[in-house]
């Protein structure tokens, strides 16, 4: 068993949130005991868009990993995609990590004009040219290899992630849920025969001083998955003991690092936070 | 809380209970007189009694009390009985089951009414579906329900003949195999279940039988075990088990409980716990959240989900297991039983070791004395299974382990029978990335090492086909820049953004198979004891077997089998060694090699003398769909080991010697590619 890294979620999805919030967010976090500021995507619903949510994040911090913890590839054409992920490695100085998935929501490709039935397809595309043709390609500017870590649970996105990408980034569950997704991850990196092992990543959330208005904005957040809406409700993490149980579960499943997004753009949630996982 | 439950069996029944000790107002309707049931008896484990015991002591005393119990598991195998001990069995009548639960229920105040077929849930708090797994209620909102027919067809017999034992009868016939799952469950009558599968159920005739006339045929056909002792039917007919899933269990305020929600087929003796555990968990969800039905039944479902899809998981592999049960014919006794105990995965012989290991004792000694060649010795005992050693072909590899990693002679002092190289190419063309090493002069000194070590070394030699000129680090399959020209047997690109392949032709072909040749004299130069041609993962001579990646209209097409086996056998001529093949056995894609063709594929590489079947999966196509699960390839393997008749070696991430020991026990493979996950133990 290794330490499992803890990092913080950006409230980039919580509706209504406001700039003055967000970097203050970046701010404290990056005075915390976090390793990483992650973000989540979605373009139908009243949230900042990743990319710009790090490049504010990462104008203000100088020490904590940035990640998206998964921008939806397939939304971005291939060029634009690795523009932004290069964009945000550069202004941050090499501290971005670009997960990937394919997402949930057929409204997100509906308004990106984007074929939600080819996604698969699409986002191996688009991870095959981050791994190669981009060299190529002119586009810049160009640093280190970004690192990329891939979401997803079916056979063929695990086939997809141990292919072109350095991990994988689970969506979130109870320990024993992540272990098991862990051990395919690991299964098919050993199928592909890739040296070495898959970097893990995991996810929560968490409320801690209104947590019913944290379910209430997972129940709408989620409400496109109809009846698992209020099983991931559920999951919300809402006291210090909670939080921790949960750290330690993920470190004993073998996570090596574990993102907990807020449910409620509250700074005394982001302290109380910080208070629990020091 | 007003409580309307429909269905009075065991997960409907002890709910009521349940709840009504809880202080709500519980009604329970059924169809059904109160003695009217089908079936006979059904077995219990120990931990559901714990957990009977802890919900309602009255009547875990009663259940308990009229329980029958035992600790062996016979199987008649062969004119034999083997008995294996140490397990923990307890049954019951299902409808003294009933009686006892509806009995309580009347003493707590449950309303009951019978006779009465529900089709709409009448207004209440909460709905409870506990109509089993053909459910009425379920139809009424979107549960993502599906049912299908899982394993062989099956009827449900009682008998007055009076088992000590679980026993499991194979009877070989005319018309195929059929087994039986029997078990005592009081003082009179087992249950006696008959199985085989649709084929053998058809050719004996029994789709055209009554009922009186197919038991009429069981009574005969077993008649050996049952003596004098005769068969009873109760609405006892042939039937398919259905599989029932459903992607959410509850809906608004109307919740599934039971083979409503979820079936886990029979063979593994689980369905009535798994319902009685569902209405502990409904109950107990109702003490954590006493005025939210939603937050319950979410809270219900999150802890009952993962448990039951274990449980299906377990009782799939069992089932299919029974489906095929007719290939393992030919193992001896102690194997057949070893394969049969571990069927669902849930026992590994670890586990088997601590229940029975008197059982394990003689078996690690049987499968000792089966390696090399003795005779068994009353009393023997022999390091497990992993450590017997295997002799193929004239070679003798010390153990079970096979190990792949860069450093091959660190992999022989880590204990490995066999090391194995990654993919060598046969020629620069036939490399996967410029990293891809060529059998050049350097591995003798290697091979040296690994002999030192006391282990064997192998090399896997290949023609990446349509995978090569790819990128040496960072991923798989990444073109590069500036390439090198790809051959495969058609001109498909392996993914969009890789070089098309030129279709290799019969130049290619002669080229080819020489560099072939020319590498196995080079690996028998360097000294290695094994090849391994690589036949698998979408590479050059895979690319032959698949339809998805031959599409040529030329005898290579006609005759997948003709060109790869052309190499197979220009190879077995000038290697005398260990030959072994690495083997995509199915591509787990659609329109691709098919398990079937797989299998007939390894019966035709052992034919040009191939020692050994390395059993791989997926991968022709870069969009296949592996499972992934531990041990993903090992049932594979086993249908390739027993259905071909060929030794196999597999892979799939085996991480502990214990997963090693089940499988080559239970004669799923001969050789297990062992992958430890990295310790920190091991730096201390
Ligand atoms: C061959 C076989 C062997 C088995 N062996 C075992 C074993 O050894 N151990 C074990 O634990 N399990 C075993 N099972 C499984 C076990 O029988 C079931 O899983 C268990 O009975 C499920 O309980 P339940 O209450 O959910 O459903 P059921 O027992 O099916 O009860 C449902 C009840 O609802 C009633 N009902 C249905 N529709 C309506 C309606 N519309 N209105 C009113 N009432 C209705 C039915 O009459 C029935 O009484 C076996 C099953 C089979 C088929």
């Amino acid at each position: 068993m290794s330490w499992v890294k803890v990092g913080v979620g950006l409230p980039n999805t919580i509706p209504g949130i406001s700039g003055e919030v967000l970097v203050e967010w970046a701010r404290r976090a990056e005075g915390g005991p976090f390793s990483t500021l992650g973000v989540l995507d979605r373009l139908v619903y009243d949230s900042i868009e990743p990319f710009a949510a790090l490049s504010a994040a990462a104008a203000v911090t100088s020490r904590i990993g940035l990640a998206t913890n998964i921008a939806i590839g397939p939304l971005r054409s291939p060029a634009l995609l690795a523009k932004q992920a290069l964009s945000v490695d550069a202004l941050s100085d090499g501290r971005f990590t670009l997960g990937l998935g394919v997402g949930a929501r057929r409204d997100d490709y509906a308004a990106a004009g984007v074929n939600h039935k080819a996604r698969g397809a699409t986002l191996s595309q688009q991870l095959a040219f981050l791994r190669g043709q981009l060299d190529e390609s002119g586009i810049g500017p160009r640093r280190a290899p970004v690192r990329v870590l891939v979401g997803g649970s079916s056979g063929a996105a695990l086939t997809r992630m141990a292919r072109y990408s350095d991990g994988y980034a689970h969506g979130g569950g109870p320990p024993k849920a992540f272990g098991s997704a862990a051990n395919r991850a690991r299964a098919a990196w050993r199928d592909l025969e890739r040296p070495g092992e898959p970097v893990l990543w995991g996810q929560g959330y968490f409320a801690f001083g209104d947590p019913d208005r944290g379910s209430v904005y997972l129940r709408d957040y989620y409400a496109f998955t109809g009846p698992f809406a209020e099983k991931i409700a559920a999951g919300n993490l809402t006291s210090a003991r909670a939080v921790r149980d949960f750290v330690r579960g993920y470190e004993a499943e073998g996570c090596d690092e574990l993102i907990l997004y807020p449910t409620v753009a509250s700074l005394d949630d982001l302290d109380r936070l910080a208070e629990a996982v020091s | 809380m007003r409580v309307s439950v429909v269905g009075g069996g065991p997960s409907g029944l002890y709910l009521a209970i349940l709840l009504r000790k809880a202080g709500h107002d519980v009604s329970v309707t059924e169809r059904n007189a109160p003695d009217a049931t089908f079936g006979w008896g059904v077995v219990f484990s120990e931990e559901t009694l714990g957990a009977l015991r802890d919900a309602d002591y009255a009547t875990y005393l009663e259940i308990t009390d009229s329980f029958a119990r035992w600790t062996s598991i016979d199987i008649r195998y062969r004119g034999q009985v083997l008995r294996s001990s140490g397990h923990t069995f307890s049954a019951i009548r299902r409808t003294h089951l009933l009686a006892i639960l509806q009995e309580r229920c009347r003493e707590l105040g449950v309303s009951l009414e019978f006779g009465t077929e529900v089709s709409t849930a009448q207004p209440a708090d909460l709905v409870v579906a506990a109509d089993g797994s053909n459910s009425t209620l379920r139809r009424s909102a979107d549960f993502g329900t599906s049912s299908t027919p899982q394993g062989c067809k099956y009827v449900w017999f009682g008998t007055d003949l009076v088992l000590d034992a679980f026993t499991f009868v194979f009877k070989d016939t005319e018309h195929g195999l059929f087994q039986v799952h029997a078990y005592p469950f009081d003082e009179h009558t087992s249950t006696w279940i008959v199985e085989t599968t649709e084929a053998t159920w058809r050719r004996a005739g029994l789709d055209r039988m009554s009922e009186e006339d197919s038991m009429a045929f069981c009574q005969a056909l077993f008649a050996e075990e049952l003596g004098t002792h005769r068969l009873m039917s109760n609405k006892s007919v042939w039937l398919d088990f259905p599989l029932v899933r459903n992607e959410t269990w509850h809906h608004g305020n109307l919740v599934l409980i039971g083979d409503a929600a979820h079936t886990a087929h029979f063979s593994i003796g689980s369905g009535t716990k798994l319902a009685m555990e569902d209405a502990i968990a409904l109950a107990n969800a109702f003490v954590r959240h006493p005025s939210d039905v939603e937050s319950a039944l979410v809270d219900y479902e999150l802890e009952r989900q993962p448990v039951v899809e274990r449980f299906q998981q377990a009782a799939g592999d069992s089932a299919a297991y029974f489906g095929r049960v007719g290939s393992y014919l030919g193992l001896a006794p102690i194997q057949f039983a070893a394969n049969l105990l571990t069927r669902s995965g849930r026992i590994s012989h670890a586990n088997l070791t601590q229940r029975d290991p008197r059982f394990t004792r003689v078996l690690d000694a049987w499968f000792a004395a089966n390696a090399s060649g003795a005779p068994l010795v009353p009393g023997a005992v022999a390091p497990p299974p992993m450590f017997a050693p295997l002799r193929v072909n004239g070679a003798t590899l010390r153990n079970r382990v096979v190990r792949s990693t860069s450093d091959l002679a660190e992999a022989a002092r880590a204990g490995a029978g066999l090391v194995l190289t990654g993919f060598v190419a046969v020629a620069e063309d036939g490399r996967v990335s410029p990293a891809t090493p060529l059998l050049d002069d350097s591995w003798a000194a290697v091979v040296k090492d690994v002999h030192d070590a006391g282990a064997l070394a192998g090399v896997r030699l290949g023609h990446a086909g349509r995978r090569g000129g790819t990128r040496a680090d960072g991923g798989v399959d990444v073109p590069l820049r500036d390439g090198w020209p790809l051959l495969s047997a058609s001109p498909l690109p392996y993914t969009p953004s890789s070089a098309v392949p030129a279709e290799m032709s019969e130049v290619d072909l002669t080229r080819v198979r020489s560099d072939f040749t020319s590498a196995a004299e080079r690996a028998r130069d360097a000294g290695f004891d094994a090849v391994e041609l690589d036949l698998a993962d979408g590479h050059l001579l895979a690319s032959f077997l698949s339809p998805l990646t031959n599409r040529r209209s030329d005898e290579y097409g006609g005759e997948p089998l003709r060109f790869p086996l052309s190499v197979v056998d220009a190879v077995r001529a000038v290697w005398p060694g260990l030959l072994a093949a690495r083997l995509t056995v199915t591509d787990l894609a659609r329109g691709g090699t098919t398990v079937e063709q797989g299998i007939a594929y390894a019966r035709a590489l052992a034919d040009h003398g191939v020692d050994l079947i390395h059993v791989r999966a997926g991968h022709t196509t870069p969009n296949s769909r592996p499972e992934y699960r531990r041990g993903h390839l090992t049932t594979l393997s086993d249908r390739v080991r027993n259905e071909a008749g060929v030794p196999t070696m597999v892979g799939g991430y085996l991480t502990t010697p214990d997963e090693v020991n089940t499988v080559v026990a239970a004669g799923r493979a001969d050789l297990c590619l062992f992958e430890p996950a990295p310790t920190p133990l091991e730096q201390l």
